[in-house]
């Protein structure tokens, strides 16, 4: 066995728990969240959603297949959903030090040791869950033995959107048609979906006034924290509405576009983060597995009239989707990206590029 | 909701338990019975096997134990008339079964719907050719194979694809008839094989090395689909997944592979049409995502029963709601009962499956694992880590092995071809290995072995390592200790690598490390299975304990109000469904009686570890350390060991000490059973008698015990060192044969020598008393004379053929037995009897394999009874009498010598079977008839022949009326040398035939089984001499191979051919169990 530093995980509420880190070794502080799948850490530690959260995995061994190679294709990472890690920590039940895949370039230590983010196992990590699952997500920070604690640290007091949002205008791929992409922390395989189906997308900054620029349909992202603090980006969402050219939106892209129609969001008490969430369509017998990672989601008892909700989450009811009952408008709180997770959705995409 | 409103239903059950076709699918038909329960429809269940809970009262409102083939099959069909029938619950036996009646017309004829996936989607996936075309048609690469049905056609495309190749044969059950070949020789001797089972053989290309992975998926009628599960095998492709180690959630796959596989699952199970439940089976490269779809099984199976289990979504009560017309969406999650049941379980632990071989019960067989099922039996473990996981599994699959590491020495002659053509002892060939230095890239090497396993295991070595680097137990570092049971070290393990050879009361030393680890808090926890990762609360009670956390999921009152039953560990010979039928029993009077049912028990297989029949259910195992640490927390107001077979009864000692309220008959009463000299001095003392044996430990004192009680004798060596644990022998020669070759014996390895009583019969005696006092009994006779173990004999119930007297004294005896021993619960006796002598030969304080049986036949459920009475409730006896029964039970045994390669399958006092049926009829030969034809006998088709072979003149003799039957009923008769003498010298035309030991005489007798000339082998084997057993063994091998019914005991021969001679198969009654 590896010789590690101990390391403790210090709650909010003053819980603490006790295991080992097997990352870089500093003390880190975050908003504890749990996720019940069981793959795809590396896409999870690399999804702009997670910046600031410290993300507990309930599937208790960690680091199986080890990382592939940091590369890059058609200008996105080809394995990543980013181009860094965007959590604060990882933290485990057990990990495993001899990864095996044949795709593996280094294992997640190493990787983690890299990026300068902590990791830590030796966790009761269903204890923790259900810790969390009755009392809510809540703050933690992470002590690594031999360096100094520091404060907890609050995310979601922060603009994050804003935050992991691109600093530029980008383009990727080719086409006739031009799709513009919000950036509120995009995960690389929206692109990737996108731009495989044969459109150029420009991608822009969370708060870029794309009415200025002339496109065929909007996509707006994924991202992380809570979306009453990304008003710049519904506020031009609304035009776009006006304009009336197709619009879809994922996860934090549903939350604004939602609110751009005039509904309100709220903070989930632990938000759904797994890949196994089912959602039915509304008013259809079909029904999909899905791949979720939100703490907000959409209240859909303020949608407008004219809005209806598209999908619901068939364990708690919570709003999964919504859609403008006349016009090309619609969105989905779940990632029919995948990356990690299902691909059961993926065809939402071809339905967004069928509209422009 | 019931989509077609149907109200009556047929389902076919699986029949008896087999090698590849086990107690899994007693478990997916009760779930799917209870699935239809709930909604008011009536069930019908056709299933020969007595000893199933399916068959028991509450499960099916109408319950046949007939034979599951078309001819009874469509009897029932015609006097039941079910509006639908369900063939996904049965196993293979259910589904071939209901595809002949599909294909036949009779579904058609008499207007049942097939529920759940159409027999067309059945078909596409059975029929090898078939299936490739239809998963062509979407571009998903198959295993391509040459379909051929004649040898030379094998041989040319077997060097069309290269060698290796494999063979499977179309249309069978757990790969039988299949395995690997690397040259013309192995192709051609497999070829022939397989052709006898199935009319079909393919061939195909070896893909050795690839990983195994397998997704449940399930569909409604909306194209909603889910997988469920996905499991890898650790055992790289080219062992059969039965025989594989097997892990669940997947661990090498990337997020990229796991998901490509499923979405490709899901293509395939669309294409295909199910609607329900089934497997897809993957080869996927370990270097690529280069992947084969090697199989799909339209039906419930043994992976689903495991994943069932490994996940706590009820697969088979799902599918059969689909079947009903149900969607996904309208169905709850079972455990939350809030969530849907449309979702895909998280796994927040990880499950190891380990299979139990038996091999060593058979002469002759091959120990070699390949892409053919032998296994009799499995077990699942559940840890936090690889390493815990493992190591539980290891311990409970009950081969004396106490883990990873800290065994016994394994005597391996040569590692490397150990390991690169495995075994069944293949796990601990890489312990060794490791041990010996050799590192995990040379073991991937010879093993092909995902590295992941390879790395985990090595952990398990190093700490072990570690440990034994101390010699005391103050001495361990604590964190060290911690390692050590959180990567599933045992008490034992640890005191083994502290203490080395010097272990020698391993009893004292367990509860040393026991006391000192508590003392430092060192203790498990209690974790709840959820299916949501911890993310919704689980409403019921399925639960393991774990070292890799720190709070228990149970909050513990300890009121006292828990009953603790011990279930029966893994499938094997000698215990199998029948004490499952027990456990849960006990668990439902537990439960109806008002007190909080606990069980314990860790085989995925089974009913008993269905988490709705108790209140908390512990998957795990049945060690004192283990069942310690439950009780530690339960506190339970007693536990229950008699109901479970003898792994419990073992363990009644040990709980004794440990203060453990132990209810029913005292653990010292069970020692007294149990331990021969204390039995036989008790015996003496209250004046019953037993056949006269001794424990000696030279060969001069074996010889002169036998000089007083004459040949021949049983020997039962206490130190076995290959093939069976005991024989009959009948002369010198034999008893050197033995004793030498098989077995050691000295002052540390005694060999008990028991007179053996020939012609005797054999009687049991099922019980239930109360302070000493017999409340209800069921007394039935052998079939066959003593010297077949009971396991393996054909049992009648009521006596047909036992004088009153005998009866009266069996009465008796057994009553001064159950007085002496104060016996409050279930028990069993086995007497002899010859002429109204009785003698007692054994005696188990705890329900026996013939309780089910015995339970139904009498429609008094001794269970119940032994349970209220160990609950400390007076019984009163019943005032039902068993001699009033005017009707006839047989019990009768499977077995499954076609799928062990080599194997002798000759019957003897060490036991062979696999499972059992029992069938009841108006007269002894209309119950025997069902049962041998539920057991896969058949009636020789007129005009062809029997090949008699009928041993000793005795035996001969014995057989001279049912030979006389046989020709009347114009059947050719073959027969060997003396016998053909004999039959002739009797007035019975035979043809005589030669043996293989004279191979330049004609006609031969095995190549008139080859030439299928012949419907039906009896061959009785003489006495166990060389060329005897080798002539024999090659006629009654060939028969097996040749899937050619065969016997080898005169009486159960005779009793077999008397009742097909004189009771056509269409005068057979058609009467259900509540029609008795």
């Amino acid at each position: 066995m590896c010789e590690t530093q101990k390391a403790i995980l210090v709650l909010e509420d003053g819980t603490t728990f006790e295991g080992k880190s097997f990352g870089y070794a500093a003390s880190t502080a975050g908003e504890v969240v749990f996720n019940t799948a069981m793959t795809g850490y590396p896409e999870s530690l690399t999804d702009p959603s997670y910046e600031g959260q410290i993300l507990v995995t309930t599937y208790p061994i960690l680091g199986n297949y080890g990382v592939p190679p940091r590369r890059e294709k058609n200008d996105v990472s080809e394995y990543y959903e980013s181009e860094h890690i965007h959590c604060k920590a990882i933290v485990a039940q057990d990990y495993t030090w001899e990864p095996s895949h044949w795709q593996s370039d280094r294992s997640l230590a190493d990787w983690l040791k890299e990026e300068k983010i902590a990791g830590i196992y030796g966790i009761d990590t269903r204890a923790l869950t259900k810790h969390l699952r009755e009392h809510g997500s809540m703050l933690g920070k992470i002590i690594i033995e031999g360096c100094p604690d520091i404060d907890f640290y609050d995310p979601n007091a922060e603009n994050l959107v804003a935050k992991v949002s691109c600093r530029s205008v980008e383009e990727h791929g080719e086409g006739e048609k031009t799709v513009v992409l919000v950036d509120c922390g995009v995960k690389h395989n929206i692109i990737r979906c996108l731009t495989r189906r044969g459109v150029r997308v420009v991608r822009v900054p969370w708060d870029y006034d794309f009415t200025s620029i002339p496109y065929d349909g909007l996509f707006i992202s994924n991202g992380p924290g809570n979306p009453d603090l990304a008003e710049k980006t519904v506020e031009n969402i609304r035009k776009a509405i006006e304009i009336g050219k197709p619009i879809c939106g994922i996860c934090m892209g549903n939350q604004l576009l939602s609110k751009a129609a005039g509904a309100k969001t709220y903070k989930l008490a632990y938000g759904h983060r797994s890949h196994n969430q089912p959602v039915r369509q509304v008013g259809t017998e079909r029904c999909f597995i899905t791949s979720q990672n939100h703490g907000f989601a959409v209240d859909s008892n303020t949608l407008p009239d004219d809005w209806e909700p598209l999908f619901i989450n068939m364990n708690d009811g919570t709003n999964e989707g919504i859609r403008h009952k006349t016009k090309p408008f619609f969105s989905a709180q779940f990632h029919p990206e995948a990356s990690s997770g299902p691909k059961d959705t993926e065809f939402l995409f071809d339905e967004f590029i069928n509209m422009i | 909701m019931n989509q077609h409103s149907i109200k009556k239903v047929l389902l076919l059950g699986s029949g008896a338990l087999k090698i590849g076709e086990a107690g899994e699918f007693d478990y997916s038909g009760s779930q799917a019975l209870k699935a239809m329960k709930e909604e008011g429809i009536s069930t019908v269940l056709i299933n020969p096997n007595i000893a199933t809970v399916q068959t028991s009262d509450g499960f099916a409102d109408k319950i046949y134990f007939l034979p599951v083939t078309p001819y009874f099959v469509e009897k029932v069909i015609e006097k039941e008339r079910p509006e639908g029938i369900m063939l996904a619950f049965g196993g293979q036996t259910a589904l071939n079964c209901g595809v002949a009646l599909y294909e036949s017309g009779v579904l058609e004829k008499y207007g049942v719907q097939v529920l759940g996936t159409p027999v067309r989607a059945i078909m596409d996936t059975e029929d090898r050719e078939l299936f490739v075309k239809k998963l062509d048609e979407i571009n998903v690469k198959t295993i391509k194979s040459e379909a051929v049905s004649n040898i030379p056609d094998a041989i040319k495309a077997a060097s069309e694809l290269g060698y290796p190749v494999i063979v499977r044969a179309a249309y069978a059950l757990g790969g039988l008839g299949s395995g690997f070949c690397d040259d013309e020789q192995q192709l051609v001797a497999l070829v022939e094989k397989a052709l006898a089972f199935s009319p079909q053989v393919l061939i195909e290309k070896s893909l050795k090395g690839w990983k195994e992975v397998e997704y449940e998926v399930v569909r409604d009628r909306f194209d909603n689909c889910i997988t469920v599960c996905n499991m890898e095998n650790f055992d790289p492709l080219g062992i059969h997944t039965g025989e594989s180690i097997v892990v669940a959630p997947s661990q090498t796959l990337s997020n990229e592979d796991y998901h490509y596989l499923r979405k490709l699952a899901i293509k395939i199970i669309r294409h295909i049409g199910i609607v329900g439940e089934c497997n897809v089976q993957y080869a996927f490269d370990p270097a690529s995502m280069d992947y084969r779809v090697i199989e799909v099984n339209a039906r419930l199976s043994r992976s689903s029963a495991l994943a069932s289990k490994a996940t706590g979504y009820p697969l088979a009560f799902v599918a059969a709601k689909l079947g009903l017309g149900y969607g996904l969406f309208d169905l709850k999650n079972s455990v939350t009962k809030v969530t849907s049941a449309f979702f895909e379980p998280a796994l927040d632990y990880i499950v190891v499956k380990i299979p139990r071989w038996d091999l060593g019960k058979f002469h002759g067989v091959k120990r070699e694992i390949g892409s053919s099922m032998k296994s009799v039996g499995e077990v699942m473990s559940i840890g936090r880590t690889f390493e815990e996981a493992i190591q539980k599994g290891l311990r409970m699959i009950g081969q004396g092995m106490h883990g990873f590491v800290e065994n016994k020495e394994l005597k391996v002659p040569d590692i490397d071809h150990a390991l690169a053509d495995p075994t069944d002892k293949r796990i601990f060939v890489i312990s060794k290995a490791m041990r010996q230095g050799y590192s995990v890239e040379r073991l991937h090497e010879l093993t092909k072995i995902d590295r992941w396993f390879l790395n985990k295991l090595h952990n398990i070595v190093m700490t072990a390592d570690e440990l034994e680097t101390y010699d005391s137990l103050d001495k361990v570092p604590v964190a060290l200790l911690r390692q050590a049971k959180s990567q599933g070290f045992s008490d034992f393990q640890i005191a083994r690598a502290l203490l080395k050879e010097s272990l020698a009361d391993a009893e004292t030393e367990i509860i040393k490390v026991r006391e000192f680890r508590k003392s430092l808090g060192i203790v498990p926890v209690v974790k709840q299975i959820d299916t949501l990762g911890a993310e919704y609360p689980a409403m019921t009670n399925y639960l393991y304990l774990t070292y890799n956390g720190d709070t228990n999921d149970v909050n513990y009152l300890h009121d006292h109000k828990s009953i603790v039953v011990l279930g029966s560990g893994a499938y094997r010979i000698g215990s199998s469904v029948e004490f499952d039928w027990c456990s849960v029993n006990a668990l439902m009077t537990v439960k109806r009686e008002g007190w909080r049912s606990v069980m314990i028990n860790y085989n995925p297989e089974t009913v008993s570890t269905d988490y709705d029949m108790c209140d908390r259910l512990y998957f795990d195992e049945l060690t004192y350390e283990r069942v310690m640490d439950i009780l530690d927390l339960e506190q339970p107001h007693g536990v229950i060991l008699s109901v479970g077979g003898q792994i419990p009864n073992n363990l009644a000692t040990r709980l004794d000490n440990a203060k453990v309220p132990i209810l029913g008959t005292s653990a010292t009463s069970i020692d007294n059973a149990e331990d021969r000299h204390k039995f036989s001095a008790m015996l003496d003392e209250i004046g019953v008698d037993q056949p006269r044996w001794r424990e000696l430990t030279s060969f001069d004192d074996i010889h002169k015990f036998i000089d007083e009680v004459g040949f021949p004798v049983l020997v039962r060596p206490s130190y076995v060192l290959s093939g069976a644990a005991m024989n009959v022998c009948s002369n010198n020669e034999e008893l050197e044969r033995f004793l030498k070759l098989a077995a050691n014996v000295s002052k540390q390895h005694p060999v008990v020598v028991t007179e053996f009583i020939q012609n005797a019969k054999e009687i049991e005696m099922d019980a239930v008393a109360q302070n000493g006092e017999i409340k209800v009994y069921a007394i039935s006779e052998h079939i066959e004379f003593a010297g077949v173990h009971s396991g393996d004999a054909t049992i009648q119930f009521p006596p047909q053929k036992l004088y009153v007297e005998t009866i009266r004294r069996i009465k008796k005896v057994s009553q001064k037995i159950a007085k002496a021993l104060n016996i409050s619960g279930p028990f069993n006796i086995q007497f002899l009897a010859k002429n109204n002598d009785i003698k007692v030969i054994e005696c188990n304080l705890r329900a026996s394999r013939s309780f089910p049986f015995v339970s139904k036949v009498l429609k008094l459920n001794f269970i119940d009874i032994a349970t209220r009475v160990m609950l400390g409730h007076d019984v009163e006896k019943p005032h039902k009498n068993a001699f009033d029964l005017d009707y006839v039970g047989i019990k009768a045994s499977q077995f499954s010598f076609s799928r062990l390669q080599g194997a002798d399958p000759v019957l003897g006092v060490d036991m062979a079977s696999t499972g059992e049926v029992g069938c009841i009829g108006a007269d002894t030969d209309e119950a025997i008839l069902k049962a041998m034809l539920s057991v896969g006998m058949r009636v020789p088709s007129k005009g062809k022949g029997v090949l008699l072979s009928t041993g000793t003149p005795k035996q001969k003799a014995d057989m001279l009326d049912a030979a006389h039957l046989l020709h009347n009923n114009g059947y050719a008769l073959y027969a060997t040398g003396g016998t053909h003498q004999f039959l002739t010298d009797n007035g019975i035309p035979a043809i005589k035939v030669y043996w293989p030991s004279q191979p330049d005489m004609q006609p031969q007798a095995l190549e008139l089984l080859h030439r299928k000339d012949v419907d039906l082998v009896v061959n009785i084997p003489k006495n166990l001499s060389e060329t005897e057993l080798t002539n024999g063994y090659r006629i009654r091998r060939a028969a097996i191979d040749l899937n050619i019914p065969l016997l080898t005991n005169a009486r159960l021969a005779s009793a077999f051919i008397r009742a097909f001679t004189t009771l056509p198969v269409d005068d057979i009654e058609i009467r259900s169990w509540d029609e008795y």
